[in-house]
This record gives structure tokens, sequence and C-alpha cells, in this order.
């Protein structure tokens, strides 16, 4: 009975299944391409990259583009990506984890102003501010400097948001009981409630990783020596100054890409969960 | 006697209420702790460039912060006689008008399409829509600007249209830019609607299907009111990034050709850093911040409406 409903209910026309498998297949080879691409492109010479006919499988590859990429502050500048982006990711945990307890588990004076506020930042275009930014980081010393791009980034209120939803499931009466037995404030914190809200940190640790990692206008305002780029933007500067080599610029294209593409699959599920949570409801 | 007993409880509800006062008080003194080290980050690198950003729109400001003289609202009013700002400003509309609806209803297609699939299948499509965002849009943009290039690129190749130039043309740039953008865009919506559809309710559904509704019947009467408020945020969070379209002009085009690409964002971009117009970048981040506001508004009453 259960199994015949079922079968009603996803009973789609033959038909139309294979239609739906067809066009995803091909989506998912035009999703897929760029990157291989860039990777295929990365791997060939000068003359394949430039002949008339496409070349779809690299042949003869060469790790050429490779060699001339490095001899470019290419590793400096994946060195400065990942530490932006591991500083912003474990500054942001800490605090978020911590704001997003006492905004789910704690009732205060000014908690609607103050929750109000950060959602309405969110909703906000995140790009805007930067202009401003950029004086205020002037003013501070910071030019050239990573902590420009990293302090601001753990500004962004959408990591307290993430927390606070996951914090609101941890239930009230083991909070209840760890005051009841005399435990402080930071060892109910560390022992209770970080524990239960670890899948929660995992989420919006590679959520906050990727993001730092990509976010390109913010790097390109805050870094313009050619030493504190980062590899988006140092890719970028390439393509300014030999817009015509398309093997180095796809090498640089890989080094940028495949390691973030690497922690994503990886950490897949934990990413899914954040993007999933964090999602305003209502 | 009966004075006696009548104040006692008074007394003990007045000690009561203090020591809750005094509760409270504790509570909302460690909530502000525990919220200090993000809330430092917030207002210092958040809250007070969004004010700087008001302020300073009615300055007008260039490289020498020191050298700003007050200009009342002349940024504002310069923005409209700007042609260029004009052009960027319907380039950035029309880019909102065409990628929104589209992200949305193909996003919520191809949710529809892989929820009901194996797990390891769902996760395998989700991953594949997910790639352009995590490849980063620096990455994704160089390699299309190759296979849009005229003599060498991929697009000419396969279309036997060798020297076209898809991004120097005025009609096909904005075109391009679109495509592309869209590619970046359906990730995350996809994520969550593929969510917000495993949390229908089932038996609901299976209620219809015995009634004899149809699918479509079941999708709209059922499925649609329950997934509302995942498209409202979809609406918003597509708006905000289409509004903010910045990497792909800045790399692909340069707003160009004959502006016919600019968008707000990319504006404000080069009026700060290329003309360190300061004044007027904030201004007209003012004004971007105020049009994504209303897009928004407007997305939520019509999708209240709609709900019923």
């Amino acid at each position: 009975m259960s199994k015949k409903t079922k079968s009603s209910l996803d009973g789609q026309s033959r038909g139309y299944k294979i239609f739906v498998i067809i066009v995803l297949a091909l989506l998912a080879v035009f999703f897929i391409f760029p990157l291989y691409w860039i990777l295929t492109g990365s791997l060939k010479d000068a003359i394949t990259i430039n002949a008339q006919k496409p070349q779809w499988f690299p042949l003869n590859p060469t790790l050429d583009n490779y060699v001339r990429l490095f001899k470019q502050p290419a590793i400096q500048w994946l060195l400065n990506t990942i530490i932006i982006a591991v500083a912003a990711m474990a500054l942001t945990c800490i605090t978020a984890a911590l704001a997003g307890y006492a905004l789910a588990k704690k009732r205060f004076f000014g908690q609607t102003v103050l929750f109000s506020l950060l959602v309405c930042a969110m909703a906000l275009p995140k790009q805007v501010i930067v202009i401003p930014l950029l004086q205020e980081m002037s003013a501070l010393g910071l030019n050239n400097n990573l902590l420009a791009v990293i302090l601001p980034t753990v500004g962004w209120p959408f990591g307290i948001f993430l927390m606070k939803q996951f914090s609101e499931t941890i239930p009230t009466e083991m909070l209840e009981a760890a005051r009841i037995d005399g435990a402080s404030e930071v060892r109910t914190f560390v022992s209770i409630v970080f524990p239960m809200v670890k899948p929660g940190v995992g989420a919006l640790a590679i959520f906050t990783f990727v993001n730092t990692w990509n976010d390109y206008f913010l790097q390109l305002i805050m870094l313009q020596k050619r030493e504190v780029l980062t590899i988006s933007t140092g890719i970028a500067r390439l393509q300014g100054e030999v817009s015509s080599d398309f093997g180095l610029i796809m090498a640089g294209a890989a080094l940028a890409a495949v390691p973030i593409v690497a922690v994503f699959l990886m950490f897949q599920k934990y990413f899914t969960q954040g993007i999933t949570m964090g999602a305003v409801k209502g | 006697m009966a004075q006696i007993s009548a104040k006692a409880p008074q007394a003990n509800a007045s000690q009561g209420h203090h020591t809750s006062r005094v509760l409270a008080r504790r509570e909302t003194i460690s909530a502000y702790l525990f919220m200090l080290p993000s809330l430092l980050f917030f207002v210092g690198f958040v809250l007070v460039p969004m004010g700087m950003c008001l302020v300073y729109s009615f300055l007008d400001m260039g490289i020498d912060t020191s050298a700003a003289t007050f200009a009342g609202f002349a940024n504002y009013i310069e923005m409209f006689q700007d042609e260029t700002f004009i052009r960027s400003l319907w380039n950035t509309v029309l880019i909102v008008v065409v990628s929104v609806p589209v992200v949305t209803a193909f996003s919520l297609w191809v949710g529809s399409a892989i929820y009901p699939m194996h797990s390891k299948m769902r996760s395998f499509f989700r991953c594949v829509f997910y790639l352009p965002v995590v490849t980063g849009s620096v990455a994704v943009t160089v390699v299309w600007k190759w296979m849009f290039n005229p003599y060498n690129g991929l697009l000419n190749q396969i279309f036997g249209t060798v020297g076209f130039d898809w991004l120097g043309d005025t009609r096909t740039a904005i075109w391009c830019i679109i495509m592309i953008l869209f590619t970046t865009s359906i990730g995350q919506p996809i994520v969550l609607y593929v969510a917000a559809l495993g949390n229908v309710d089932r038996s609901l559904e299976e209620a219809a299907a015995i009634d004899g509704a149809t699918r479509l019947q079941i999708f709209w009467k059922i499925k649609w009111p329950q997934i509302m408020p995942t498209t409202l945020y979809v609406l918003v969070i597509t708006t905000i990034n289409s509004f903010q379209c910045f990497a792909l002009i800045q790399l692909l085009t340069r707003g160009g050709p004959l502006g016919s690409t600019s968008t707000l964002m990319y504006y404000i971009f080069d009026m700060a850093y290329n003309y360190q117009r300061f004044g007027y970048a904030n201004a007209m981040g003012v004004v971007l911040a105020i049009f994504i506001a209303i897009f928004s508004a407007i997305q939520f009453k019509v999708a209240q409406t709609d709900n019923g």
C-alpha cells in the first residue's frame, strides 16, 4: 500500500523522468566544464592554447605554466590567502559561538533591539561598507595588512545568527541543572554549551573558510602591494598584466580553485548544514 | 494582627522582586560579556563604516580626507545628472530583474528534481551546482574570459564565429555577464530548496494523492505554501547578490563597451578606487542600499499577498 502511494506520488511519467535526467546531466557538464577547462588549460602549451581548433584533452601536457607561475610570488599569495581564511575562521567561530549562545539562551536588556540590528545589518549590501572601511583601515595604519581583510570578515553578523540557531537546540533544563550545581558561566559554556553546538561551529568554520577565501572585493580594496596579495587578487593582477597568456592565468586559476574545492568536497555535509541553518525563516 | 499579616507578604514580594532584579541584571551583564568580542568586531567594522558611509555621502572628499568640505545633498543631486550613473543603475536593474526570477525558478526546478533522488545522487548534483561558487569568482571569470575570447575562445570555435567579440559587443556583453552570474548564483538556492522540500509534511502530500490530486496540484496547493519562507529568503539573497555584481564586470569588461555593462557596484568602485571621489562613491553606496531595501520590501509584500 505504502509502496503504491509512493509510486503514485513520485509517479511522473517515464518520459518526464528521462527528460529530467538528460537535462540535469547536460547541466552538470555545463557546470563542471569551467573547472575542467581551467585544469586542462593549465597543462597546455602556448601553441595548443592559441590553436584555432580546441583540444578537448591536453595530449602533450606540460608543467611549464606552473613553473612560470611559481616565478611570481604565487606561493606567497597562497600563503596569505590561507592565513586570512584560517584567522577569520577561528575568530569568527569563537566570537560567534559565545554571542549566539547568549542571544539564544539568555534574557537580557536590549535583546530585541540588538537582534534586529544584527538582522538588518545582514540585509545590507556587504560591499558598500568596504569603501569607508578602506578609510577606517588607513586611519588604523592597516594599509596592505592582512588584518584589514580579517577584521571586517569577523565583524559580519552571519556567524552570530547561525550560532544562535544552533544554540536554541540546547535544552534549557541542562543549563538550569548546571547553575544549580554551582557551575560558573564559563564552565557551563565550555563543558555543556560548546560540545552541543559543535556541529554548528563546524558548519560555520567551513562556511567562513570558503567565503573568506573567495571574498575578492574586500581583498582587492584592502591589499595592493604585490607581496600581500591573495591568490584571487594575484590572479586578477596577472590577468591585467599579461592578459593573453592564458596558460599562466589558467595555472593561477587552478592554484586558486583546487585547494578550496578540495576543502569543500571534504566537508560538504557541514557546509550545506551551514547554508540551511543560516536561512532566515519567515 | 491583620496589619502584620498584610505587611509580611508585601515585604516578601518586594524582596523577591529585588532578587529577581538582581538576577536579571546579572543575566544581562553575563550576556553582554559573552557578546562582547562579537560586538567589538560588529560595531568596529560594520556599524562604524556604515555610519561613515552615511556621513561621507554628504561631504566633498578626495584622497586627502582632512580637506573634506560639507557638500549637503550635492553628491546625491550630481548622481541623477550623471549619465554613467543612470546607465549603471539601469544595467543593475536589468541584471536583477532578469536574474532573480530565473535563478529562483530554476533552482526550485532543480531542487524538486533532485530531492526525491537517492541521497548519493542528490549530493552529487548539489555539489555540481555549487561548484562555480566554491571555485571562486576570479577563477570562474578568467576561464570564461578565455572561452569568450574572439580568436582562441572555445565559444567561437564551437559556433564557427571566430573573430566575434562577445564581451566587446554592446548587444551581447551584458547577457554574457548575466549568464555567468547565473552559474554562480544557483548553488545556494538549490541547497536551500532541497532542505525545504525535505521538510514538507509528507502525510498531507499522501492524503492529497489518495484523494486524486495531480502532481501539479500537490505542488501548488501543498508544497508551494510550505516552502514560501525559503522562496522569500532565496529572493532576498539573490537580489542582494545581483545588486552587488562586481567581480565579473571588473574582470571581464570594466563596464564597457560604452558603459553597457557598468553596474552600480562597479561604478562605486571606479569612483572610489580610480578617481578617489570618496564622498560621491559613498553617496552612491547609500543609494544602492536604499534600492536593495526597496526591492526586498516589495518581495516581502508580494510574497505575503501571494501566501493568502
